[in-house]
């Protein structure tokens, strides 16, 4: 068994309303930064998980993000994997 | 007649529903606790408003998987009345016992006023006490409220009559202006295709006396009544 960091990121699925990343994108224009689009605000999260093989977690966190970390109907999620320095040795 | 009311950890509008059945329906109101197995008997299940597990990840998310709910599924598989009002509405969609989602409003506003709905499905156990089109005045309270799905579910719904309640103005027409919180086709309220889930973000339990500005969520619990007498 290796530890990997997971990190889950979650953002409001491309193409639906994100009232969120809307105001954001206002806000931050407000302020005089030019050239922002596409804003988007989600969440991240971010765990340890022992498995056998990179493959492994990725598979274990992509079924945890379809069960509970992200919903898919409203949301799209991006799994990184990468082993914690140390361990496995 | 015996309807229950689950409570979970935030729970806030589980007494109102209770007070409901009691006073409303003159019927026996049961609390069921988010972690037992024990749906104590009851005829249908009330998920109520609130904010359960502080709306952590995302709202309803957690309470989805509460030990209850393995109990609340197999008792909505097989027939039996569940009724998810606002955050229940939200509940029952992360569970999976109804289609679609609900996000952040569009305003990004918390909603907290009385608005206007149509009876769109008078022929569901949840609205036979009133007629088609019919426009009632209920309360809403969230900030999560704007409802959305897949074009081809929403159409689906549509065609088979399962949106039930729609966001209208005074005059009965569904405006964007009288759409609260962004939900696509003005959406407040859907049924399962078997017909016996409902999930609803406006409150018919806070609508039960003219002391509380209106009568109009009588309906909602007077139809299911009538539903279980016959049933």
């Amino acid at each position: 068994m290796t530890e990997y960091q997971i990190e889950v990121r979650v953002t409001p699925r491309r193409g639906i309303l994100d009232p969120q990343g809307k105001a954001v994108a206002g806000a931050l224009a407000s302020l005089g930064f030019e050239g922002v689009s596409e804003v988007h605000v989600g969440r991240l999260v971010v765990f340890t998980l022992a498995a056998d093989g990179e493959d492994r977690a990725r598979e274990r966190a992509e079924a945890m993000c379809r069960q509970l970390l992200a919903n898919p109907v409203t949301e799209d999620y991006d799994v990184r994997v990468a082993a914690l320095e140390g361990a496995g040795r | 007649m015996r309807l229950g009311v689950v409570t979970f950890p935030g729970s806030n509008c589980d007494y109102d529903c209770y007070k409901a059945i009691r006073e409303g329906l003159d019927a026996e109101a049961v609390f069921l606790w988010h972690k037992d197995h024990d749906l104590q008997g009851v005829d249908a299940v009330f998920l109520p408003g609130g904010f359960s597990y502080g709306d952590y990840l995302r709202a309803g998310a957690i309470a989805s998987l509460s030990p209850i709910m393995r109990e609340v599924r197999a008792f909505a598989e097989a027939g039996g009345p569940v009724a998810g009002i606002c955050n229940g509405f939200q509940i029952l969609c992360e569970a999976g016992l109804l289609p679609g989602g609900l996000i952040r409003n569009r305003t990004l506003k918390f909603a907290s006023r009385t608005v206007h709905l149509r009876v769109e499905n008078a022929g569901t156990l949840f609205t036979t006490s009133y007629d088609p089109g019919q426009l009632l005045r209920i309360p809403i309270a969230h900030g999560e409220g704007c409802y959305i799905a897949e074009p081809e579910v929403l159409e689906e719904l549509e065609r088979s009559g399962r949106v039930v309640f729609r966001y209208v103005d005074a005059t009965g027409e569904p405006t964007p202006e009288a759409n609260p919180n962004g939900s696509l086709n003005n959406v407040a309220g859907i049924v399962s295709e078997s017909g016996n889930v409902l999930g609803m973000m406006p409150h018919p339990e806070r609508a039960m006396a003219g002391l509380l500005g209106s009568e109009d969520g009588m309906g909602f619990f007077r139809s299911l009544a009538d539903h279980l007498v016959r049933a």
